[in-house]
């Protein structure tokens, strides 16, 4: 069972609630942070890193030597990443989305394939927990096949929890497909609302089951609350604003660790997700 | 004409929020909401949009069912495992490269271009904002904020405003590359927890990677003195301004609550001097 941990608006608790969710279960579990713009998850969890590597996109690289200047390549790129000024070649790797098309294309074998560094991922424990992570490069805009990377270390025989990005667009559709429960996590605010309810849309374009963590449930309003019961989102779990979580948030300390009452909601948020995945 | 991008890395900060309370004392400027994927400025500006438009990203390859003879070809080519079997193309994992509609040699898939969004130009009791809304799940969100951004520009540059004051996106991936180029500075609203620290300092590498001026203030900074200082002193040592701290103070949500800036709903509150005292700093910064 793959549990995506996703919210539209950023700052809802997300990392919370994976974190403290994989920390809570006792047995073999992963955790995968795919926020790799802005990974956190290893801020909570501390796992020992075993391994790093470095992660490269496909870009052209011509061979002016063979290259005939016919253009080919920079008329089949749709996101103009090669140009050819008279017996000039340029690419623009920034722009390349590795789709091969240049490198099919020529008529002369002009081209090649080198790597454009995405980002690295990293590979950890932490008792039960075993962690990948990856990291962006910055300065780097493409996240989702660093995100595709990541997500290509989930074993088969453990459950996953997967710590997706925020937003509604490629970086969290990557995150999120194919995963069997998507665990919404908001915060009862119109904002939080308003991004809850595009992520919503994702999801069902998807076609995922999902339920819905409230953080911060005694603040803002009811409009959560009145969205979750006309949508028939199942709430599964309400975390109190509490500035005992906030202050042990803001040192990286995990929720259940400190105040060891909330094992047991996290398990039972736990049960609730593989009844609803059955 | 300058504009400041207001960006945070980390989400959920309170960016939105203080930009919205900026907009507020600011004179003579447009507003513009670059945070097209999870946009949320309008839910406290009640814009009255006075123009819509239509925004077109790249294509997307649809295969005629009669035209295809399943050769197979298209599926060896693309590399976004985008065809199935039935040779059928799923949508959204199509990254609108459109390889195999230039190699099927019986021409028998199509490249549509998608509507995958609205831009507005709208009217607000604070003057003028243009922003945005990408359809859900689509690509080229950096595309539609380089677009927000040149009309918002346009029209501060038309009417001859002194301040384009942007509300940028989160993370430091393609939306927040698109937010950055050209902008006069950016403020970063950090958080003082580890990650807020963590994803300050990475959105902090961005900015100076492109060579934008960066200020950086700390909100709800009492919830961890500690890690305010660590924030303060990381902006030192990277040259970025430090324009003050916030305290926690659940004005900030009950504004949001009624659909207002944070100094309307509390005017006389302490929130008020604290949030003025910033933006002075912030337009002494920016020459103003």
């Amino acid at each position: 069972m793959i549990i995506s941990v996703a919210s539209g608006k950023g700052g809802t608790g997300k990392t919370t609630v994976a974190t403290n969710l994989a920390v809570s279960i006792e047995s073999d579990i992963q955790l995968l942070d795919c926020d790799v713009e802005e990974p956190n998850a290893h801020l909570f969890l501390n796992p020992v890193m075993e391994q790093k590597k470095t992660v490269y996109a496909p870009v052209p690289e011509i061979d002016e030597t063979k290259c005939n200047f016919c253009k080919k390549c920079a008329q089949i790129c749709r996101f103009k990443a090669i140009a050819i000024i008279k017996e000039t070649v340029l690419t623009f790797p920034e722009l390349c989305h590795s789709c091969g098309g240049c490198m099919a294309i020529c008529p002369e074998k002009a081209i090649t394939e080198t790597g454009r560094e995405l980002g690295v991922v990293e590979i950890g424990r932490r008792n039960h927990i075993g962690f990948v992570h990856g990291r962006l490069r910055v300065g780097e805009a493409m996240s989702p096949p660093l995100i595709r990377e990541v997500r290509s270390h989930t074993r088969s025989d453990q459950p996953a929890i997967i710590d997706a990005p925020p937003g509604t667009s490629c970086p969290v559709i990557a995150a999120m497909r194919r995963t069997d429960f998507v665990l919404m996590v908001t915060e009862p605010t119109p904002f939080g609302l308003h991004d809850l309810k595009l992520a919503v849309e994702a999801v069902k374009l998807l076609g995922i089951p999902r339920g819905l963590v409230i953080n911060r449930s005694d603040i803002g309003d009811d409009g959560v609350r009145a969205y979750a019961e006309k949508e028939n989102l199942p709430v599964l779990m309400e975390i109190p604003f509490d500035r005992g979580i906030a202050e042990a948030y803001s040192k990286g300390k995990l929720v259940v660790e400190e105040m060891p009452e909330w094992n047991e909601p996290f398990r039972t948020l736990y049960l609730k997700i593989q009844e609803i995945v059955g | 004409m300058k504009e400041l991008v207001v960006i945070s890395g980390k989400g959920g900060t309170g960016k939105t929020s203080l930009m919205a309370a900026f907009a507020s004392l600011a004179e003579n400027k447009v507003m513009c909401d670059a945070d097209v994927d999870a946009a949320d400025l309008h839910l406290l500006m009640d814009p009255d949009i006075m123009e819509k438009h239509d925004f077109q990203g790249g294509g997307t390859a649809v295969i005629d069912p009669d035209r295809c003879t399943a050769c197979g070809l298209c599926r060896d080519l693309c590399r976004f495992d985008a065809i199935s079997e039935n040779f059928e193309v799923d949508p959204i994992e199509c990254e609108g490269c459109g390889v195999c509609v230039d190699f099927c040699p019986e021409d028998a898939i199509d490249f549509p271009v998608k509507t995958c969004g609205e831009w507005f130009i709208s009217n607000t009791r604070f003057g003028s904002m243009v922003h945005a809304r990408l359809g859900i799940a689509e690509e080229n969100s950096g595309k539609l904020v380089t677009l927000v951004r040149q009309e918002a520009k346009k029209l501060a540059e038309n009417t001859q405003s002194d301040l384009l004051i942007t509300d940028g996106p989160p993370g430091v991936g393609c939306p927040v590359i698109a937010s950055l180029g050209g902008a006069a500075a950016v403020l970063i609203v950090a958080e003082p927890t580890v990650s807020g620290l963590h994803d300050m300092e990475r959105v902090a590498q961005l900015a100076a990677h492109f060579k934008v001026p960066g200020m950086v203030c700390v909100n709800k900074f009492d919830l961890n003195p500690d890690q305010t200082d660590a924030i303060e002193n990381l902006a030192r040592e990277n040259n970025i301004t430090t324009v003050g701290r916030i305290p926690f103070d659940p004005v900030f949500t009950e504004a949001m609550v009624k659909g207002q800036t944070v100094l309307e709903y509390a005017g006389n509150s302490k929130v008020r001097n604290t949030i003025s005292e910033i933006w002075l700093r912030v337009k002494n910064k920016l020459a103003l």
